[in-house]
């Protein structure tokens, strides 16, 4: 093992501890929090391009082979400790998240990140949850990185305080903590049923259950899909959404674009993972397309009816969730690789939207009454808390824009273009891809409502969108235009570029997302490259295979351990104390009683 | 024992869901609560339910039948501590937000 095989787990690592160091800093050191916030950020940028280089296969870029990079934590074996995995879809999220966290970050230094305390360390946290559930192996820590990820967010959310924003926060924070509950359901049940927690181990037992406990896993793949589309924001689910995602700071509702894909990622690779021969068909099932569908159709009309450019940025945000589980219910080939491109468009123009909207509603915020805000109990509480709602100050951070209208004006543009799907942008490439895989995958009745609906979102975006521009820009010819810095613009200009490139460089990015789709397509190589993860040690006692450990076996198999454990107990090492429990005991909800 | 052990669960979910669903903010984080050591116990009883039998290895005893399974127990300490501090983290929104609007309505506002 070389020092590069380390670079796996340095995506969660990085952020744990320049979260904490800044935690240190803040305070002590001017701009200390700041730098380590940057620094650590680029830093993620680059391992993430790096690990999505290294997950390429020997040939060209579209070819579906892929090196699937398995990180065992404190090398214990695959089938008894915890493991990180790096597949080609994962090392695509981390990039993701990592080009959308810099132009975060970047806009926020100009003046969102003095709002409130402790803005750095749960900016890093956020980020660490959000890879770490990107990297994840197993149940159980996708669960607990969710959590990092949700608290962090929690944190944010509320980052600047006010009345709208903490309301909104509560209402985020307890749905969300139902969410995580029932995703704790679905992960024991899921444990009950097949004795593992491990997702390629689930992958290789599920076709071999008996009949009891395959009811068991689809119930515990019932929970688990509802908490993922509670994240996804699918229709009834995500009601959550708009009030969370418009009151946040907007550098935070950029960042939280991110989010919600991280529920499609989960469907995705449980939805995949699980596809071979008999395995439950909870994760891409019909309802998930009906459910995707009235989530296009909620985000639309949200997005028509809402006044204030957050609010209907958030809405347009539900739409491309809306979409994308529309299109990965469809579960063909050719679907996910649009899809995946489709995610990445409308995630950068979301965190690109959200920046914009801020920037451009910056002063007409100013003429609202701000004093009404606050209650006759609240200014000493929030002191307390930390808590007060600070105004951000108009000190000079960097150089004024000029003509900063026409700036914002074409950025807007672009903005909508992206959104609604038209041409020349990637969002346009991005739909017309998930089209023509439609139609050409043969399911012709849905490639037709899919095409109505993405066609009608399209319409109502656009109209949404251009309603608002007209406010914005338009309406008010006496208007000084907004003090807008270059570090403001610098960062929405970078998403917008990035989709641009995406436009311009539409083929090599395809080719690339289809050898992703393939990648995923074939859990085989999955599985096999978590089951056959070297150790660095060689172990004191060989498992056994893990074929012979299935359910019905687990009484035959008891004895069949024993020899291995035997010498294993007598030595000393705490290496070989652990292997008993997943092997014996997934027999014991359904044998194991009381008298 | 098992009988016990599903009728508290049903008794502790039930409890929790008809209290989140209240419009006091007290009364939704004591539903959480309520909800999150019904969780607990699920899990718990999710790798079986086994009276006076250890969940670790002892050297002398070979016959792994004897044990109780550790995974579930393990799962549930690291539930407990995340619940633990999820809870605490709605707690200081409730008191801001009960700072803010001066009523303890998850709304912040009542319906009039």
């Amino acid at each position: 093992m070389t020092w590069s095989d380390h670079l796996v787990i340095l995506p969660i690592l990085l952020p744990l501890a320049a979260g904490a160091l800044s935690i240190l800093l803040d305070g002590r050191v001017r701009h200390g929090p700041a730098t380590v916030n940057l620094l650590s950020t680029l830093g993620l940028l680059a391992i993430a391009w790096i690990l999505a280089w290294r997950t390429l296969g020997p040939g060209s870029l579209a070819d579906g082979a892929q090196v699937v990079r398995v990180y065992l934590l404190g090398d214990w074996p695959s089938s008894f400790g915890i493991v990180l995995v790096l597949d080609r879809l994962s090392a695509t999220m981390l990039a993701l998240s990592a080009t959308l966290s810099v132009g975060a970050l970047v806009f926020s230094l100009a003046r969102w990140h003095r709002m409130g305390q402790h803005f750095h360390p749960l900016f890093q946290f956020l980020l660490m949850g959000v890879n770490g559930a990107f990297l994840t192996g197993d149940i159980f820590n996708l669960f607990v990185f969710f959590e990092v990820m949700l608290a962090a967010s929690y944190g944010l959310a509320l980052h600047g305080s006010g009345k709208a924003r903490v309301k909104a926060g509560m209402h985020y924070i307890a749905v969300n903590l139902v969410a995580s509950l029932v995703l704790l359901i679905g992960a024991s049940l899921v444990y009950a049923a097949a004795g593992t927690l491990g997702m390629a181990d689930l992958a290789m037992r599920a076709p071999l259950l008996d009949e009891r406990s395959r009811t068991l896993l689809e119930m515990g793949g019932a929970a688990l899909s509802v908490a993922f589309l509670v994240k996804a924001a699918m229709w009834p689910l995500g009601l959550w959404l708009p009030a969370a995602y418009s009151t946040a700071a907007a550098p935070i509702a950029a960042m939280f674009a991110i989010m919600t894909k991280v529920g499609v990622y989960a469907l995705l690779r449980f939805g995949w993972l699980l596809s071979d021969s008999r395995s439950p068909d909870f994760f891409n099932a019909q309802w998930l397309m009906i459910g995707g569908l009235a989530t296009i159709a909620f985000g639309a009309l949200g997005a028509l009816a809402s006044k204030e450019t957050p609010r209907a940025a958030a809405f347009l945000t539900m739409v491309s969730s809306g979409t994308l589980l529309t299109v990965i219910s469809i579960g063909d080939l050719s679907l996910v690789s649009a899809a995946l491109y489709y995610l990445i468009t409308s995630t950068l123009a979301a965190g690109a939207l959200f920046c914009l909207a801020e920037l451009a509603e910056r002063d007409l915020d100013e003429k609202k009454p701000a004093a009404e805000d606050q209650g006759e109990l609240a200014v000493p509480l929030l002191e307390a808390y930390g808590l007060q709602e600070d105004e951000p100050q108009d000190e000079e951070v960097g150089v004024p824009v000029p003509a900063v209208l026409a700036v914002l004006g074409i950025g807007f543009l672009a903005c909508t273009l992206l959104m609604a799907g038209l041409p020349p942008l990637s969002g346009f490439i991005a739909k017309f891809a998930i089209l023509r895989a439609m139609f050409e995958s043969g399911h012709m009745g849905r490639a037709w409502i899919v095409t109505a609906a993405l066609m009608l979102s399209g319409f109502a975006t656009l109209a949404a969108m251009t309603r608002i521009g007209m406010r914005l820009f338009w309406s008010d010819a006496e208007r000084p235009p907004p003090k807008v810095r270059f570090i403001e613009v610098a960062p929405v200009a970078m998403l917008l570029l990035c989709c641009v490139a995406l436009t311009a460089q539409a083929g090599p990015a395809m080719a690339y997302l289809r050898g992703v789709a393939e990648g995923l397509s074939a859990p085989s190589s999955y599985i096999e490259a978590v089951r056959n993860a070297p150790r660095m040690r060689e172990p004191l006692a060989e498992p056994p295979p893990l074929g012979s450990r299935t359910h019905q076996e687990g009484a035959a198999v008891a004895p069949l351990i024993v020899p291995a454990l035997a010498p294993a107990a007598s030595a000393p090492s705490p290496a070989s104390a652990l292997p008993a429990p997943p092997a014996a005991l997934p027999s014991a909800p359904a044998a194991g009683g009381a008298p | 024992m098992e009988i016990v052990i599903a009728i508290a669960i049903g008794i502790l979910t039930a409890s929790g869901i008809w209290l989140i669903l209240r419009p006091r903010s007290f009364q939704v984080i004591i539903g959480l609560s309520l909800l999150s050591y019904a969780i607990n116990l699920f899990i718990f009883s999710m790798g079986g339910i086994k009276v006076g039998s250890p969940p670790l290895l002892d050297p002398s005893q070979t016959d792994l039948t004897i044990y109780a399974d550790p995974v579930p127990q393990a799962l549930v300490l690291t539930a407990i501590v995340i619940g633990f501090a999820t809870t605490a983290l709605f707690l200081v929104v409730l008191l801001a937000s009960r700072g803010l609007t001066g009523g303890d309505h998850v709304d912040g506002r009542e319906d009039r």
